[in-house]
């Protein structure tokens, strides 16, 4: 459906895409993982023929794809991360003439219509400007701009930033069914669990660059020989991690709210030495979970950062 | 095409709920051509009469230019009546009115001295004399302006007639010396210099057409600037992720942009017209003049807007621009009445070639207003060319 070969983009003196490559069979959902500036947006604005490249390739069913190219773009619906939609006009207004653009027909467009607003959930709201609209609301309408024309390829990047959690639920559910009726999807995103749950593959984007590529099972083989410890705990916890940096086959050390992650090569052999080094530096310990690696903990192996900012 | 026609109706749905443009484009021209008409309504306007006595005592041939030629002139247009005084006593008694001729209030008196001519004529101090009537202050203004502006004229012709006399005597004799003179110093019955393009624009009209062209160029901003919104609010990525040639979003701008001047034009000609009395000439003149000032109004303000980053800077801009070459342009005010440099540095806006256009339909006939089309069409030609120029790179992110 889409392969992108070797693309790249300067800005000035920066590399924001520098040699990314990902291939999306049909019918297949595959997600961008990276941290905020990895070059997500870059890559797909150029996948898509929004941007001009400074380098590389895009076919979409084997034919090149450029800025210029017209019809081709037609079997591709974008949803832009940031709202792309005309405040004054209603959900409907905005629907039919973005749905003009692409050329539909007239009584397949009011049809198609009904049927979106139906599916993001703002049927009862068609005749309201969108700046009346509540931020989840101008999200599900941004999303259903992509889908209007029936495309069988749609981007999505970061759909849910800044959404609350029942409408970002309703939003990965509709992307889910979209992706099991045979919609190639292209999701881009900085959280790991929306690409752990929606995505068939993943690439790990990181600095302009792929710096790894499978399904969700692939990327933890990359670790496979580690196990996950997660800490709930109270106390100075970056004092403690500091203390479990120096434990032999201690890999990586992760601070976030009330937890410390640890990756080690065996938790069953450091386990002890962990929690004795806790307690000595005055962390008191509420829970300990042991699980495989997950995708943060690739990450933060391939990149030496966190996802989170 | 069928793009830009999709896009250029969208834009005018959005533009048509956004109440501002009602202001720009018809309230505040409409409201101000209405005020700039009463307020600057000058003497030329029929319901304004002056009524002068006038006492040709010298009877000379420096009086005759001032009494037939200035007041004549005025009298003929209906703006003065004039009353003869046989003498400067007679003058001055019927302006102080003591009831002689009750039926008639005079302003002022104008008294022109036995030996004035001669005076004049030969180097001696000359004198001309105005008797204002307290109770109409606005005429009598009038009176010593007009003795005023006269005296001045002759000074002039007598300074250049002595400084040719002192320096080169020789040259007085020559005959066409003389003739050379004459025809270099400007003619001593010239009051007022009215220049070519206000010359047959009547008041009315021609604050009509000044604000009408002074808003133009806000009103097609609004069209213009929509491709800045577009950006503002994200969509100009969907413009460029559909499957359309970018030269249709451009010309989708265009469509609107032409749409919108020319029906708040169009308005505005209607409306000044019923309303405020205007004139604007021969119709399909007009058109013409509207549809290439409106072209020229798009282009630059494309060129100017295309510099422009955001569509907050766009609007900035493009309101520098309109109110700078509106005011250069000499919309407010007859600019080319200042003179000098103001006069022909209007004609690097395109709202001095309508407005010249506009006189020269008035004064003339259709073909007459060639030069002004064919100047707003370089203008169109000249910055639209920058503006694409400019709006390429925007259009290729
Ligand atoms: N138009 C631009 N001009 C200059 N630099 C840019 C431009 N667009 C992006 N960049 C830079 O390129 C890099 C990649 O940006 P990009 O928007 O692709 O990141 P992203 O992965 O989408 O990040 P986020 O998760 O924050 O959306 C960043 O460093 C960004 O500052
Ligand atoms: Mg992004």
């Amino acid at each position: 459906m889409l392969e992108c070969r070797d693309l790249r983009k300067s800005f000035g003196e920066l590399a924001a895409v520098d040699g990314v490559s990902f291939h999306i069979a049909a019918g297949e959902t595959y997600g961008l993982l990276g941290p905020n500036g990895a070059g997500k947006t870059t890559s797909i604005s150029m996948a898509v023929g929004l941007m001009q490249r400074d380098g590389g390739q895009v076919l979409v069913d084997g034919e090149p794809l450029d800025p210029g190219t017209t019809k081709l773009k037609a079997k591709i619906g974008l949803v832009p991360q940031d709202l792309a939609l005309y405040p004054d006009l209603t959900a409907r207004e905005n629907l039919r003439f973005f749905g003009r653009l692409y050329d539909m027909p007239r009584a397949r467009l009011s049809r198609r219509v009904d049927e979106v607003l139906e599916i993001i959930g703002l049927s009862d709201r068609a005749n309201d400007r969108a700046d009346t609209f509540s931020g989840g609301m101008k999200r599900r309408l941004n999303i259903g701009i992509g889908l209007l024309h029936a495309p069988g390829l749609l981007v999505l990047d970061e759909p849910t930033v800044g959404v609350d959690p029942q409408s970002r639920n309703a939003i990965l559910e509709s992307i889910e069914q979209l992706g099991s009726e045979g919609l190639a999807v292209l999701y881009t995103t900085h959280y790991m669990e929306e690409a752990e749950r929606l995505c068939d593959r993943i690439g790990i984007i990181d600095r302009g660059q792929i710096k790894a590529e499978g399904t969700r099972r692939e990327l933890a083989q990359i670790l496979s020989q580690h196990d996950r410890v997660r800490l709930s705990a109270t106390g100075p916890l970056h004092e403690g991690a500091e203390a479990l940096r120096r434990i032999a086959g201690v890999q990586q050390v992760d601070v976030t709210d009330g937890a410390i992650d640890v990756l080690v090569e065996q938790a069953g052999n450091s386990l002890m030495a962990i929690l004795s080094a806790l307690d000595q530096s005055g962390v008191s310990i509420t829970g300990v979970e042991i699980d495989e690696p997950n995708l943060e903990a690739v990450f933060l192996h391939l990149t030496g950062r966190s996802l989170r900012d | 095409m069928r793009s830009a026609l999709n896009i250029a109706a969208k834009d005018l749905r959005q533009r048509v709920r956004d109440r501002s443009i009602y202001v720009i484009a018809l309230a505040a021209p409409l409201g101000l051509a209405a005020i700039f008409g009463f307020v600057f309504n000058p003497i030329s306007d029929a319901d304004f009469t002056a009524t002068f006595a006038v006492a040709n005592v010298d009877q000379g041939p420096l009086a005759a230019p001032l009494v037939d030629g200035v007041l004549g002139g005025l009298a003929e247009a209906g703006n003065v009546n004039l009353v003869q005084a046989a003498s400067a006593e007679e003058a001055t008694r019927l302006v102080e009115g003591d009831g002689e001729r009750a039926d008639q209030d005079i302003d002022a008196a104008i008294i022109i001295p036995a030996d004035f001519s001669a005076r004049v004529q030969t180097g001696r101090p000359a004198e001309l004399r105005v008797v204002q009537n307290a109770n109409s202050s606005l005429a009598a203004t009038l009176a010593l302006a007009i003795v005023e502006g006269y005296a001045r004229e002759l000074d002039y012709v007598q300074g250049a007639v002595t400084t040719l006399a002192a320096f080169d005597p020789a040259r007085l004799a020559d005959a066409a010396g003389v003739a050379g003179l004459a025809a270099s110093t400007p003619h001593p019955v010239t009051v007022r210099d009215v220049s070519a393009s206000t010359k047959q624009l009547d008041n009315t009209t021609f604050y009509g057409a000044g604000l009408a062209t002074f808003f133009l160029f806000f009103t097609v901003q609004f069209g213009v600037n929509s491709l800045l919104e577009e950006r503002h609010f994200g969509t100009l990525n969907r413009l460029l992720a559909a499957p359309v040639p970018r030269w249709s979003i451009i010309l989708g701008k265009a469509i609107t942009s032409f749409g919108l001047g020319l029906v708040s034009m169009l308005i505005l000609i209607v409306a000044t017209s019923f309303i405020l009395g205007a004139d604007w000439g021969n119709p399909a003149g007009v058109a013409l003049l509207v549809v290439a000032a409106t072209a020229s109004a798009i282009g630059v303000m494309a060129m100017v807007s295309a510099l422009a980053r955001t569509s907050e800077q766009g609007e900035v801009f493009s309101s520098i621009a309109a109110v700078g070459l509106g005011i250069i342009g000499g919309t407010f005010f007859p600019i080319n009445q200042a003179g000098g440099v103001l006069a022909s540095l209007r004609f690097v806006t395109p709202h001095a070639w309508f407005l010249q256009g506009l006189g020269d339909l008035a004064g003339g006939s259709i073909g007459d207003i060639l030069p002004a089309v064919v100047a707003l069409l370089a203008f169109t030609a000249a910055s639209s060319g920058i503006a694409l120029a400019l709006l390429r790179r925007r259009l290729n992110p």
